[in-house]
């Protein structure tokens, strides 16, 4: 055995090589890891702008849940067909552009008139909660069966890993098209609304966990073994102690990650299921729903534009943000 | 790396942007090449012949969307396919081949005249013309027309035919067509004295026979040539034209047959040397190719793809090679009497005032390819259809408030109710009508909820399903209707008889339970003189309006186009689309 290093007074008394100019003379003070991970993010200017229009559209999705909802000023179903073309019978919105005027920004459905801007707007706060709360829901279920099967490994780790690879090999959308089919409209009281959002919320989340969960795990496996881990064992640190004070904070970074690059996923998942018409039901307004629709009118462009862009500038938006904050928190990813 | 991301978020908006421009106008030439003594205008074939010519020659060019489902007369089941059929086959009656309403009437082709009724209605006598052959030269006896009828009612080797035949035929216990059971004794439903004589003996009179005989299931097929389910891939003969190469489900042509002689025929001209038919072509393909003139028939007649549509109504000279007919259909939403509160007749009126028909119409695509407002039951193609409207909706045809409130207090919801309504979740058209319904009855307090269903299942398990309709109060269900031919009892005996209804589902009639109607039913189609027979039915539809257990909405339309170098072009009210019989090219 060596004998411990020798620490001399000189060693104590350590300074800097170099002092940069204007630093004053006091001890540099230790940086944590998180204030760290803000320092690089603020000077990422993109994940900042992604931040913004991801703030923007929360501000936005929550204002149209209260304004639709509790005060029913929005009317994103409400019919102007005086301002379609039921003369000549194209059926089409008067005027160019769509029918763009002052009263309607983005223009009016082709059919029934309603109009765009006024149901882009209602239809955010469905997409946003759905996809947040899908989310949530993959995150917590992959977070808990990844420590588990990573910490404890053996036959749980087995179990848990033939699980993920049957859930990664189920077919999610014919599965979701099937449960459409065969779910009531109304389960314990509650509307055809709340049962389809938490229908999607469940197909969406709840079969979304073994990516997460496999993240996980390899992270888990790996944290386990590191001297840390061996210390606190050592110490007589139990399960629960490493579990939650020294595995589960090293797990917050790769979890937070991913969990803003599923959330545009999720934004976009849900897009498909209503564009399969698997969604939400009609009238209320989502933004794959109103995809789906002028997918029929692809004469008018202008249809399909506004909800596309919604869709693709949040998704944007969240991939965005979600890179910077990789970068930011594990700077040897790139 | 920042940069690399930067780069990215540029890329994908610019892609956005050029997505954009790609969508832009294309323009075409809309010239019609008509050119003949008549100029093309809207609708100028609806009611008369356009470009009418007897020049003969020329090769017709035909595209299907799909397929057909079967080319054997004993089997399919299509309008076109009737319609195009009577070119290699010749039934006992057929619709005359002309413009407008004039073919509605039916007249003799393989028979001389039309049928005798005797013993009221239970017995059909037809007489054969002398002198019709096959494509190989041997005569057209009334023994090849038994054996026709016969095998079509053998519904184990051709699933998908229509089934009159063995539901109104005096056929023995058991009979399970000429195949199967070939020794049975089967003159108890079809007897042939002689060769040009057949005897129809029916269960129960039924005064609409001749409807029957002109069905494709009467085509003559010799029994020594029928090859049961394979007879598709080569029927023989007795039209004009005759298959000369024919590969299922992909392409066939048709070419003259000599063994017709037009003296045997009042009704043919046969003008074109031939048909050349593709199929399953690309349907916005087949109205490009209509427009530029590559093709001349869409041969299923159902009208131009959403996105042809509104290019042809937007461009004059486009619209003036089209034609609007409309359809002996009804688009319409049964109002069911087993959910309250519409078990009260003043609840449904209520409905029935406050629905907007506008509204309604041009959900189902407006008036040219939605369909006119319908305010009764009978399409007006449909001999003895009456118009009237019991519930006037007013001066702008969006609904009568007043009046819907009035039915509410008098129903005893005066501030209204909530109730589910059904559609096919495939179809948009359903969709953008329930949407409707739902805004305008919300003007008198009634919440609608909308209720998508599959449409494989719609009537066997949802819609169509009087359980589950009470139980899931579906108290509206979207519902259409159109009959294999225009008469009344085609139309009107799968959506008013209540006899129909099936406690297991499958029926599209669930809201009309009238035991006077199914009384009125009987007379009628026990009733051999026509015009008395078509005031019942008339009678009929008045009585079920006033129940309020139908709301009509809109009797089809489609928009359909004229081929580039047609003559003797104009629309067959009997098929809804143009008549395939009388065109020929220039």
């Amino acid at each position: 055995m060596t004998p411990p290093l020798e620490v001399t007074e000189s060693a104590a008394e350590a300074q800097p090589e170099v002092t940069l100019a204007g630093m004053s003379k006091k001890a540099i003070q230790g940086r944590s890891l998180s204030q760290i991970a803000w320092m690089r993010l603020k000077r990422d200017k993109v994940a900042l702008v992604g931040a913004g229009v991801i703030i923007l559209l929360i501000l936005a999705a929550v204002a149209a849940l209260v304004l639709d909802r509790f005060f029913n000023v929005i009317g994103p179903n409400d019919f102007h067909q005086d301002l379609i073309d039921t003369e000549g019978g194209t059926l089409a919105p008067k005027g160019p552009f769509g029918g763009m005027s002052l009263e309607h920004p983005l223009g009016v459905e082709p059919v029934n008139g309603r109009d765009l801007l006024a149901r882009i707007f209602a239809g955010s706060w469905i997409s946003l909660l759905i996809a947040f709360l899908a989310t949530v829901l993959s995150v917590l279920i992959g977070t808990v069966m990844g420590v588990m099967a990573g910490f404890f490994g053996g036959w749980i780790d087995t179990l848990i890993s033939r699980a993920m690879d049957v859930f990664l090999a189920f077919p999610l959308l014919v599965f979701a098209m099937a449960l459409v089919g065969v779910m009531p409209d109304t389960i314990f009281g509650l509307g055809s609304e709340t049962v389809r959002i938490g229908m999607l919320t469940f197909i969406i989340g709840f079969f979304n966990w073994p990516y997460i969960g496999r993240i996980v795990r390899g992270q888990t496996l790996s944290l386990r073994e590191r001297e840390f881990v061996d210390a606190a064992r050592s110490l007589g640190a139990r399960g629960p102690y490493i579990l939650f004070r020294e595995l589960l904070p090293n797990l917050v970074a790769p979890i937070l990650v991913y969990a803003t690059l599923l959330i545009p996923t999720n934004i976009l998942f849900e897009s498909a299921l209503s564009f399969l018409g698997v969604g939400i039901n009609a009238p209320t307004a989502t933004w794959g729903g109103m995809l789906s629709e002028a997918s029929r009118y692809y004469t008018m462009p202008h249809f399909m534009l506004w909800p596309g862009l919604a869709i693709f500038v949040t998704v944007l938006a969240f991939n965005l943000f979600g890179d910077g904050l990789r970068d930011a928190l594990d700077p040897r990813a790139r | 790396m920042n940069n690399k991301r930067l780069v990215t978020a540029v890329a994908a908006g610019a892609v956005v942007v050029m997505g954009l421009s790609a969508c832009g106008g294309n323009g075409t030439d809309g010239k019609n090449g008509g050119g003949g003594t008549k100029t093309p205008a809207f609708n100028a074939a609806l009611t008369e012949t356009f470009n009418p010519s007897d020049k003969k020659g020329g090769i017709v060019k035909i595209a299907n969307a799909g397929t057909w489902d079967s080319l054997d007369p004993g089997e399919t089941y299509y309008g076109y396919s009737w319609n195009f059929l009577r070119l290699y086959g010749r039934s006992l009656l057929m619709f005359k081949p002309a413009p407008g309403g004039a073919s509605n009437e039916l007249v003799p082709d393989l028979a001389e005249s039309l049928g005798t009724p005797s013993e009221g209605g239970k017995t059909w006598t037809y007489k054969l013309r002398e002198g019709i052959k096959y494509e190989d030269g041997t005569a057209v006896t009334s023994k090849d027309v038994k054996h026709a009828v016969l095998r079509s009612t053998d519904k184990e080797t051709f699933p998908n035919g229509p089934a009159y035949f063995e539901g109104y035929l005096n056929l023995p216990e058991g009979y399970k067509g000429p195949y199967k059971t070939k020794d049975m004794d089967t003159n108890s439903a079809i007897e042939t004295p002689d060769d040009r004589t057949i005897v129809f003996h029916l269960k129960q009179p039924f005064g609409g026979f001749d409807y029957f005989a002109h069905l494709p299931q009467t085509v003559p097929v010799p029994e020594a040539k029928d090859t049961g389910a394979k007879y598709r891939e080569h029927v023989i003969s007795t039209g004009p034209y005759k298959f000369d190469k024919n590969e299922i489900d992909k392409q066939f042509n048709l070419v003259r047959n000599p063994e017709w002689k037009p003296e045997t025929d009042p009704n043919r001209k046969a003008l074109p040397d031939g048909y050349e038919v593709t199929m399953n072509v690309n349907a916005d393909d087949i109205d490009n190719r209509l427009i530029s003139g590559d093709l001349h028939i869409d041969i299923t007649g159902t009208g131009v793809q959403p996105a042809s549509l509104s290019r042809v109504l937007s461009d004059p000279a486009l619209k003036a090679s089209a034609d609007n007919p409309t359809l002996a259909r009804l688009w319409y939403t049964s109002v069911n009497p087993t959910v309250a509160p519409l078990d009260n007749k003043e609840c449904r009126k209520a409905i029935l005032y406050a629905v907007d028909r506008t509204g309604y119409q041009t959900a189902y695509g407006g008036t040219f390819s939605g369909g006119d407002i319908a305010t009764s039951l009978l399409p007006p193609q449909i001999p003895g259809a009456e118009k009237f409207d019991l519930y006037p909706a007013g001066p702008d045809n969006k609904g009568d408030v007043a009046k819907a409130k009035e039915a509410l207090t008098a129903c005893g919801q005066p501030n209204g109710f909530e109730t589910n309504i059904a559609y096919r979740s495939e179809r948009p058209k359903e969709k953008a009508a329930a949407e409707s319904m739902q805004q305008a009855l919300a003007r008198v307090g009634i919440k609608l909820t909308l209720r998508p269903f599959p449409q494989g299942d719609y009537f066997s398990q949802f819609a169509g399903n009087p359980p589950y309709v009470v139980a899931n109060k579906l108290g509206l269900a979207l519902n259409g209707w159109g009959a294999d031919w225009n008469d009344g009892f085609g139309f009107l005996s799968q959506i008013v008889d209540s006899r129909v209804i099936r406690e297991t589902g499958g029926s599209s009639n669930t809201s009309v339970r009238i035991p006077e109607v199914d009384k009125m039913l009987d007379e009628a189609i026990g009733e051999t003189d026509a015009p008395k027979r078509e005031k019942m039915w008339a009678a009929i539809d008045k009585k079920v309006m006033e129940e309020a257990v139908i709301l009509p909405g809109v009797f089809s339309k489609s928009l359909i186009l004229r081929g580039k170098g047609l003559t003797n072009v104009f629309v067959s009210d009997a098929y809804g689309m143009y008549d395939y019989l009388a065109m020929g090219v220039e």
